[in-house]
């Protein structure tokens, strides 16, 4: 065979960069729906960050385990050490999303506050930075023969 | 993974340690009752004793006292009327149609389910005919049917007064009857948008002329918005010719008895206050209810113990709030208040008020699950509250959670009603003297 092969792949299989975008896109909304609570004292935009983060962490804890399991298996085994932050990362999102879920679940003005606006803050952050892990590129090869 | 699980820790420890645990030294009954600090934890503490039969045992009643089970097999009886010819009524329902806003109320829904009786609620009135006067029940037969869930219950002018979670209906009453089959009149709608607090309690005026409609809140504290509140956490007194009403008293976050007093004729509630500030916050009351009195919900509790979910803040609003008369405890959940006139049950039970408490869900260590009585001196709640059923608790289980208490003064005894049992219950002194009529009685 002669050929040359530049093959250079993202470090998520494509379903598993369609779970992060539920992260991804949730809890900035949520951040958005807070800052406008803590604006307006309108109830609704505390009961829509409830549910934006209620459905960011179902989605997070889908993209914690796929995190997992692909340390070992599947396209992160070619790269452990950002496969391993990667884990982190997705792992501490999800459990600030899990407490921020139970903040949000207080009664009135004391379901956001400021730790319900730092938690969707550092949410928000840690998404966009797994994001950027996952959907970087993890490595080329070149096949020569 | 180390680096993991230093950094989930510290969370884990907030996720758990939050809420404090209950001080048994701080006294939370009576005229002044001890508050703690806030406590809103991230987890509200929460203890849901399941229900359990009772088997061959019955509720534990001081020394003295007899207990017994007059009605079994009802449909979450809530309320209890006794009629002039002795015929008690028992109100049996399950109301509240309150939507999920939020995540958390599917899970609370879930949780508090756990602690409740599985019958679906009867809907309907259940009369109860003891024919010889020995305390016993030889009929029991279904009175009125195809209400909606209904609650508070009232007697006057051969009249009788249901309030239903939306409505308040009369019907007209023969003596003697066993049955009404017609459809009640509608003196007047009651709130009953979301119903989040869904019982209606009511009593009559001493002259007969005004009912009283207790209206709990669409919420625990405003968190489904204060649009919700309107007419809610007060008492209507409503004209019973016209079935016009008013606003008599608002700030009383769910008002769930209501009762005149023997003895200067003033109309007095039980309020459940509010969740999720601790294990010890906020205490339920027995307050008189002043014309046109504000109580502080949401804005406040205890008077002017302001409460800081609720924004904006109303300090003026705060400023007005009334102190309750008479604490209860934190979390017991009082359902039921009579009064004992005329000598009441004897002995330290002669003076006072019975309140029945249906038992807390929010605390680690349960409260309530029992029929207290408030003694008065001077037509004023004065000293400790003194046990006067109790055992509904087991190895955790709630065996009964005790509804509405009803003195029937005629025959000197108690009914309380009981809807995890589906039982009513009835409290009678033991008879001391040998051979008078009633010994037989039991």
């Amino acid at each position: 065979m002669d050929r040359t092969v530049n093959s250079s792949r993202s470090f998520a299989h494509p379903l598993h960069a369609i779970l992060l975008a539920f992260p991804v896109a949730l809890y900035p909304a949520a951040l958005l729906t807070d800052i406008t609570y803590l604006n307006t004292a309108q109830i609704q935009w505390t009961n829509f960050s409830s549910w934006l983060i209620a459905g960011a962490d179902l989605f997070a804890g889908l993209v914690v385990a796929w995190a997992l399991i692909g340390l070992f298996s599947g396209r992160a085994r070619h790269s452990q050490g950002r496969g391993i932050l990667y884990l982190i990362v997705v792992a501490v999102m999800f459990i600030l999303g899990v407490v921020n879920a139970f903040q949000h679940a207080r009664d009135g003005w004391h379901s956001v506050g400021t730790v319900g606006l730092v938690l969707s803050i550092l949410c928000t952050l840690l998404a966009f930075g797994a994001a950027f892990i996952a959907n970087g590129n993890t490595y080329s090869v070149e096949d020569r023969t | 993974m180390s680096r993991l699980a230093i950094l989930t820790a510290p969370l884990i420890l907030i996720l758990t340690g939050c809420q404090g645990n209950s001080d048994p030294d701080l006294d939370q009954t009576g005229e002044r009752p001890e508050l703690p600090e806030q406590n809103d934890a991230l987890v509200p503490a929460m203890e849901i004793p399941t229900p359990q039969g009772w088997g061959d045992d019955l509720p534990t009643v001081p020394e003295g006292y007899t207990i017994s089970a007059i009605a079994k097999d009802l449909k979450i009886p809530r309320q209890v009327l006794v009629l002039p010819n002795g015929d008690i009524l028992v109100a049996e329902g399950s109301g509240g149609n309150a939507p999920k806003l939020r995540p958390k109320d599917i899970i609370a829904r879930w949780i508090k389910q756990r602690g409740k009786s599985s019958v679906e609620g009867g809907d309907r009135i259940t009369l109860l005919r003891d024919r010889d006067g020995d305390g016993q029940t030889d009929l029991q037969t279904t009175f009125i049917e195809g209400l909606d869930a209904p609650y508070g219950l009232a007697f006057v002018d051969n009249t009788l007064y249901v309030a239903n979670q939306d409505n308040l209906v009369s019907f007209p009453y023969t003596e003697g009857a066993i049955r009404i089959t017609e459809p009640g009149r509608e003196l007047t709608k009651l709130p009953a948008k979301i119903n989040h607090h869904w019982t209606k309690a009511m009593t009559a005026s001493p002259d007969g002329s005004k009912l009283y409609v207790g209206i709990g809140s669409n919420s625990n504290v405003g968190e489904r918005g204060m649009d919700v509140e309107e007419d809610r956490a007060v008492i209507w007194e409503i004209d019973r010719e016209t079935g016009a009403s008013r606003i008599f008293a608002s700030g009383l976050r769910n008002p769930t008895a209501l009762a005149f007093d023997p003895w200067n004729e003033r109309l007095w509630a039980v309020v459940n206050e509010r969740d999720e500030l601790g294990p010890q916050l906020v205490p339920d009351y027995l307050t008189s209810v002043r014309e046109g009195g504000f109580y502080g919900w949401p804005y406040s509790y205890y008077g002017g113990n302001v409460d800081p979910r609720i924004k904006p803040a109303r300090p003026d609003l705060v400023r007005q709030a009334i102190v309750p008369d008479y604490a209860l405890g934190s979390h017991v959940a009082a359902l039921g208040v009579d009064f004992a006139s005329d000598g009441g049950l004897g002995g330290q039970f002669s003076v006072g008020a019975f309140v029945g408490q249906h038992g807390s869900w929010n605390r680690a260590d349960p409260s309530g699950y029992k029929v207290v009585f408030v003694p008065f001196t001077g037509g004023r709640p004065r000293g400790e509250p003194v046990d006067l059923v109790t055992g509904f608790l087991k190895d955790g289980h709630a065996r009964g959670r005790p509804v509405g208490v009803t003195y029937d003064a005629e025959r000197r005894v108690l009914l309380v009603a009981d809807d995890v049992s589906n039982t009513v219950w009835r409290i009678a002194p033991k008879v001391a003297s040998r051979g008078s009529p009633t010994t037989q009685a039991r």
